[in-house]
């Protein structure tokens, strides 16, 4: 941080003239982008609505309470799927995202020109759509159901852990690979017995974290059709059943500090 | 090759296991795991008949998504990123304005117990429910379009920044807040003087990162009403419009990646 002191008065300031105007000139172009945005975005707001909100929300608070607890029973087999569509997900997601990081380091990578530009992209791809995207494709490509959220958990999580991935195996200490090319090892031995055992933990942590977030986005591929709790929640919501939608609420919450709770304690141990 | 060493069984090298030290319960897991496996692979159902079917869609997709249409619904693609960007812009700043004093009060070295309290609450709150859910809950409240977008946004900001931010000021250098304390100074002068300069710029890193997730997001909460160009993207799949959904898909993928680029260098810059 630049300390200067003003020469007209000689008092200690935290930065000089200059960088004080840049600052200033920061903070005027921000206020300003933020106003045209707001005016952009507000164009088509209809304003009665938002005045009308607390009532509306006060509304929806007094239908959803009491929360129909006998709608419990129709919970527990999406529970199941979604449980499922997370974990399989993953699995298959970080199965895919294996290889891509292999290819992606700059250390492993077999090609730096043509295989490691193709990971990266594969990676950021991932990365840059939404589960519920790639949900949305996926249910009108192979239909509704739970196969359809695998494969859409999958797709995302593969730029999650590639990218997370890679960057530990480009971080990996290099003398214990040297050490073991010493006695003569293969590439995937190399692989195997230096470069798996240093990036193993964390691989494992980000795994088991990537599982604690799909578990949360489990919960709603079913608003696009793929199976779940989500599937629930679209029916309640269009029935305006919201005595049921405050049960599933609960349900969803309850599931991801389950999911939570486990997915940092096994990382404390691991880690 | 003449072996030193006698091939006897018990003098082989054998690879130690990597995490579950006890034999029981290395069994037990891995095979409780498998058991599990093998329950949620047969809660897939697969109907051929309908993938059949959602094949020749697929090959309809992939040809929408190479041969994109821009044109014939351009004004509302235009209208969709629009919305998509102003929400993104609003919500960034809004959601970080609120974020800091929440952040502060989290803090437990600077706050007293009762506000610490309150202010981790409300970022317990805010992480606990998907950006989609919270999405239906505004869009009910505010009625459909961007402004419930904006609130989603703002909302979800409020956990990620604070709490990012509590954390990293319950771990800043004491030494520091100390020597200022010992000028005299009040809580005020001490969170602008000693706290302040330290955590500014991962305030700035992360503030950057969140505008980068705030853009992914809202291509996505359009999908349950609440503004943007997921709303565009959800109306293009109904109608079986895929030539609309890749031109937008790939307006999507290319706004991401310009907002991660533009956001790390940033980041690179300011740390």
């Amino acid at each position: 941080m630049p300390i200067g002191s003003n020469a007209a008065d000689n008092t200690w300031s935290k930065h000089t003239r200059r960088g004080e105007w840049m600052i200033w000139g920061g903070w005027f172009a921000l206020a300003v982008v933020f106003v045209l945005s707001w005016q952009v975005m507000n164009e088509r707001t209809i304003w009665a609505f938002v005045e009308d909100a607390p009532r509306q929300g006060a509304d929806l608070l007094s239908r959803s309470w009491p929360p129909r607890w006998d709608y419990l029973g129709n919970l527990w087999q999406p529970l199941w799927d979604t449980l499922n569509m997370a974990t399989l997900g993953t699995l298959l997601g970080t199965a895919m995202a294996v290889p891509l990081a292999f290819m992606a380091a700059r250390n492993t990578s077999p090609s730096l020109l043509f295989l490691r530009p193709v990971a990266l992209f594969i990676i950021v791809a991932s990365r840059s759509i939404n589960s519920l995207i790639w949900a949305l494709l996926l249910v009108a490509i192979i239909g509704p159901g739970i196969l359809a959220g695998i494969i859409a958990i999958a797709l995302r999580s593969i730029g999650f852990v590639g990218k997370l991935l890679y960057e530990s195996i480009e971080e990996i200490d290099e003398t214990q690979v040297e050490a073991v090319r010493a006695t003569g090892a293969g590439q995937l031995q190399l692989i195997d017995y230096a470069i798996v055992p240093q990036v193993l933990p964390a691989f494992v942590g980000m795994t088991i974290f990537r599982w604690d977030i799909n578990i949360r986005e489990s919960t709603i591929l079913g608003l696009v059709g793929a199976s779940g709790i989500g599937l629930q929640l679209q029916g309640s919501l269009n029935t305006l059943a919201w005595s049921q939608v405050s049960v599933i609420f609960a349900v969803i919450l309850l599931t991801v500090i389950v999911a939570e709770w486990v997915s940092s304690k096994v990382r404390r141990a691991i880690i | 090759m003449v072996s030193a060493v006698a091939p006897a069984a018990s003098r082989r090298w054998r690879r130690p296991p990597v995490f579950i030290k006890s034999r029981f319960w290395r069994i037990a897991i891995y095979g409780g795991f498998f058991a599990y496996l093998v329950l949620a692979l047969w809660s897939i159902d697969l109907d051929w008949t309908r993938i059949v079917q959602g094949l020749d869609r697929g090959r309809r997709f992939i040809e929408g998504f190479l041969t994109p249409d821009f044109t014939s619904r351009w004004r509302d693609i235009r209208q969709g990123m629009v919305e998509s960007i102003t929400m993104t812009v609003c919500a960034s700043v809004v959601g970080i304005l609120i974020s800091i004093p929440i952040g502060i009060g989290a803090a437990r070295n600077i706050a007293p117990w009762p506000v610490h309290a309150v202010c981790r609450s409300i970022i317990a709150i805010s992480r606990a429910f998907q950006e989609i859910i919270i999405a239906i809950l505004f869009v009910a409240m505010f009625g459909f379009g961007p402004f419930a977008g904006f609130l989603t946004l703002s909302f979800a900001t409020i956990g990620f920044i604070s709490k990012l931010l509590a954390d990293d000021i319950e771990e800043v250098d004491e030494a520091q807040a100390e020597a200022i304390r010992a000028t005299g100074a009040g809580w005020w002068q001490i969170v602008n003087y000693a706290i302040q300069p330290q955590v500014m710029p991962r305030l700035i890193g992360l503030s950057l990162y969140r505008v980068d997730i705030n853009f992914r997001e809202s291509s996505v909460i359009g999908i349950v009403g609440a503004g943007g160009i997921g709303a565009t993207l959800n109306t293009s799949m109904e109608r079986y419009d895929y030539d609309t959904a890749g031109a937008i898909l790939i307006l999507i993928i290319i706004f991401v990646m310009l907002a991660e680029y533009g956001s790390s260098h940033i980041r690179k810059r300011v740390q």
